[in-house]
């Protein structure tokens, strides 16, 4: 029998401590097979997809969306399809809802799933104490009935984009007798769903490791194994697809795309995305009406994604992104620098006598964000406006927009994954909205009544002409819609999602 | 003597936690930044926020706030963090000790670099080779250490893919643990595959952070030996005819050490401040990583937590230093 002295105990040990440092490697470039390893860009806080900060980050609905099923499905052109609700809609008097449920489904722990986890999640979306942030869309449904595979609930009002909530932020179905079992805490640890895949090893800011649910109703995924590696720095994700460690990586700057996607070895796709730049304005520093509409005709959106952006984003004179429902190409504000002079003048103003004003951004949230602003006020200056840029952070952002304290002008973002008006222009430009900062009757007014309208060509129609008179009455000033760049192996095809969420269900081998 | 200095400083410690608790608190206050703001869908109503405020105690007076924070953390109740939605002591369990192991790795390791450069600087003093190891040392001096982060990222990531880019370990790795101290737990149950594999993916942020600490333990000690080296004492050992080697080790260091020990515990603290950038490069769990992603989504809690812990490792490091340095000089241990 061998028996290692101390010395050669020790040599062994160190042996393998090499060769397992260097093993590893060997693997982490091997081809695609059964695992996808994705860089992704955010770390996933929390597993319920109904409550806290990352309830409503649309990139985080990638993992979600991989663990837990919404009651309604989307396709990657932001269309619907039905997903663990099969039918539904409003009854003829419009005051209650009505969903039938799939059938045959069973969730990760093999329980079978039923229509009162549906009813049972509805609800306690709708209720205030977990601390749902969409609690104002849930919240109007009460009196939950179950009757076979039917759900049935009564609405305080009618509400045109209730249903399309339901494929959106916090819109899931959570197990109601496992939640109810194991708690808020436990549920966190050992999250169930009803999803593609199931969730095998979590460790916060590192990674998550899921496995293919091989009784998925929407079929075995195509990939056994999926890891999301969380590398938040820009630079480590371009690292991780240029050296082979991950399969699939997003969000890295567009310089980086174009000399990635140009490597052997690997593809780019750089698609649309449902997020557009925009910049607030805020009606209590009542700017008059001619320098608004001059700020947004100064304004040069192509130079800006050509010079800046290599050309990847889409100029928008609206708030609808061309895949909304409510985009309306006929809305054009256009850069024309003259006309901007001649508006100024009307107003009093020149390069001689500036209007005097603020610009508040992000720097570093958004591609080239800062850069873009800088480049914005030196157009502005050429027509008389001398905005001095105030750089902010992303809570204080939210702080001032919800206490309507923003600047004179604010660079943000607004991202609207179902396409609907109401999500867009709708809470964007509406008074009550908390995330509106441009609060005047004659907008309201527009928009108002679109709220319950329950004809919806009507309401679509009354959303462009919403939109045409904001764009008339430069009450905000829309940039450009995103484009979000995916960079992944060759061997891999990746179908981009308008809504942004990377899916790992999108991506299949070549 | 030890015994009096542990206890003055014991009793310091908790007058600058405290005080470290009562400045947190009031500057995240103060600071701009809604945690509530940023989790509100947009159609929320006022009611709708109010009720989220209140969920997260934070419709409370600040004075009561405050409070009820103080009382929970004496009792051991850190609070619930707001964005993760776990308690925040259990979080800070789960991740101190990945932290603590890449720092205490990249401290022996920058000790035992700076010591050795240090050593090889003093023997070669006044020739060609000092030159050349001072101004290496300088650059690497000058160098911080998300610099040094990224050009590893990049030369023994991409350009010589020879290491792992990110994480604490191999995700496929599927080895339960006792404790959270993977690598320690890993060498002393003889897990030596997954010891290596936890090694490979802390070279690199082992590296970035250490670098900058060894040229500074190389520059201090250096000096200090090259003072020990002209003493009575070392002339008369080279007089009896001790090598070089023996001189710089034997007898000088000895002497010229308790300076640079202070120094390396002070710079230890800068070092755990350090990760807070490394860790986000390499996407390591540990609470540097925690710590950004927490004032990022103002999670005030979680926040509060991080700081007193970071707090409370400068104190426990700079109260060991003092010891080790009362220790080794007999004129301080003897009063």
């Amino acid at each position: 029998m061998f028996k290692p002295t101390r010395r050669e105990t020790l040599a062994l040990g160190a042996g393998g401590l090499i060769a397992s440092m260097i093993g590893p490697q060997g693997m982490a470039h091997a081809a695609v097979g059964n695992t996808l390893t994705i860089a992704f860009n955010v770390n996933l806080p929390a597993f319920d997809p109904t409550v806290g900060p990352s309830a409503v980050n649309p990139t985080i609905q990638a993992i979600y969306r991989s663990v837990f099923d919404q009651f309604i499905a989307q396709k990657p052109n932001l269309s619907f399809e039905p997903g663990l609700l099969t039918a539904w809609g409003w009854s003829d008097d419009k005051k209650s809802i009505w969903m039938d449920v799939r059938e045959g489904v069973t969730w990760h722990d093999g329980s079978p799933f039923t229509a009162e986890d549906v009813a049972w999640s509805l609800q306690r979306a709708g209720d205030a104490k977990t601390g749902n942030p969409i609690q104002f869309i849930w919240g109007t449904l009460s009196n939950f009935k179950v009757s076979g595979k039917r759900v049935t609930a009564d609405a305080k009002q009618f509400d045109p984009a209730l249903f399309k909530w339901m494929a959106f932020l916090t819109g899931y179905v959570l197990p109601k007798a496992y939640y109810e079992k194991v708690g808020a805490e436990g549920f966190e640890k050992k999250p169930i769903g009803t999803g593609p895949y199931m969730v095998d090893e979590y460790q916060g800011n590192a990674f998550l490791r899921l496995k293919a649910n091989p009784k998925y109703w929407g079929g075995k995924p195509a990939f056994e194994t999926v890891v999301f590696k969380f590398v938040t720095d820009a630079t480590s994700r371009v690292a991780e697809i240029e050296s082979g460690s991950s399969d699939v990586t997003l969000e890295i700057p567009y310089e980086e795309y174009d000399r990635l996607k140009a490597k052997k070895g690997l593809a780019g796709v750089a698609t649309p995305i449902s997020d557009i730049g925009m910049i607030f304005i805020n009606n209590d520093a009542k700017i008059p009406k001619e320098v608004r509409l001059a700020a947004h005709h100064a304004i040069d959106k192509q130079a800006i994604v050509k010079r800046l952006l290599r050309g990847y984003g889409v100029p928008i004179d609206t708030l609808q992104a061309p895949e909304y429902e409510a985009y309306d190409a006929s809305i054009k504000v256009g850069f024309d620098e003259k006309k901007a002079a001649a508006l100024m003048k009307a107003a009093g103003f020149g390069p001689d006598k500036p209007y005097k004003t603020t610009l508040q951004t992000t720097r570093g949230l958004k591609p080239k964000d800062y850069e873009m602003i800088q480049a914005i006020v030196g157009m502005w200056r050429k027509v008389g406006i001398e905005a001095q840029i105030e750089v902010y952070e992303v809570a204080k952002h939210f702080e001032l927009r919800t206490s309507h304290k923003l600047a004179p002008f604010a660079f943000y973002n607004w991202g609207n994954a179902i396409g609907d008006p109401s999500t867009s222009t709708g809470h964007a430009m509406f008074s009550m909205s908390p995330h509106s900062s441009w609060k005047t009757p004659d907008v309201d007014a527009k928009i108002g009544p679109l709220w319950g309208e329950a004809d919806e060509k009507k309401r679509i129609a009354g959303y462009k002409a919403a939109d045409k008179y904001i764009a008339e009455e430069g009450a905000v000033i829309p940039l450009l819609q995103y484009v979000q760049p995916i960079v992944f192996k060759a061997e891999l095809k990746v179908t981009p999602n308008v809504s942004g969420a990377l899916q790992p269900t999108l991506v299949k081998k070549a | 003597m030890i015994a009096s200095v542990l206890v003055k400083r014991a009793g310091m410690a908790i007058v600058t936690l405290f005080g470290v608790a009562v400045v947190v608190f009031l500057l995240l206050r103060v600071a701009p930044g809604d945690p509530i703001a940023m989790m509100i869908g947009a159609g929320a109503s006022a009611s709708d926020i109010a009720d989220l405020r209140a969920r997260y105690g934070l419709d409370q007076p600040l004075l009561v706030q405050f409070g009820i924070w103080l009382a929970g953390v004496l009792r051991g109740d850190f609070g619930v963090s707001i964005s993760l939605r776990r308690d925040v002591l259990e979080l800070l369990a789960e991740r101190l000790p990945a932290t603590l192991e890449l720092a205490g790795l990249a401290c022996t390791f920058a000790v035992v670099i700076g010591g050795a450069v240090a050593v090889l600087g003093t023997l070669l003093r006044r020739r060609k080779g000092e030159a050349v190891l001072d101004g290496v040392n300088g650059l690497l001096l000058a160098v911080p250490d998300f610099v040094w982060a990224l050009a590893f990222v990049l030369l023994l990531g991409v350009l010589w893919p020879v290491l792992p880019l990110s994480g604490r370990m191999d995700p496929s790795v599927g080895v339960p643990f006792v404790t959270r101290f993977y690598l320690t737990e890993s060498v002393l149950t003889g897990r030596f595959v997954i010891a290596g594999d936890i090694i490979a993916h802390m070279v690199m942020p082992v590296l970035a952070l250490a670098l900058p600490l060894a040229a500074v333990i190389a520059r201090i000690l250096k000096d200090g030996l090259s003072e020990a080296m002209v003493q009575d004492y070392v002339l008369l050992a080279r007089v009896k005819g001790m090598s070089e080697l023996r001189l710089v080790v034997g007898e000088a260091l000895r002497n010229a050490v308790g300076p640079t020990l202070a120094l390396t515990g002070v710079q230890f603290t800068f070092l755990i401040g350090g990760t807070v950038i490394v860790e986000r490069i390499f996407a390591f769990p540990g609470i540097g990583s925690m710590a950004i992603d927490a004032v990022i989504n103002r999670d005030l809690p979680l926040i509060q937590g991080l700081v007193l812990v970071f707090g409370a490792l400068f104190i426990l490091v700079n109260l060991a230093v003092d010891l080790a340095v009362v220790a080794l000089n007999p004129r301080l241990r003897h009063g």
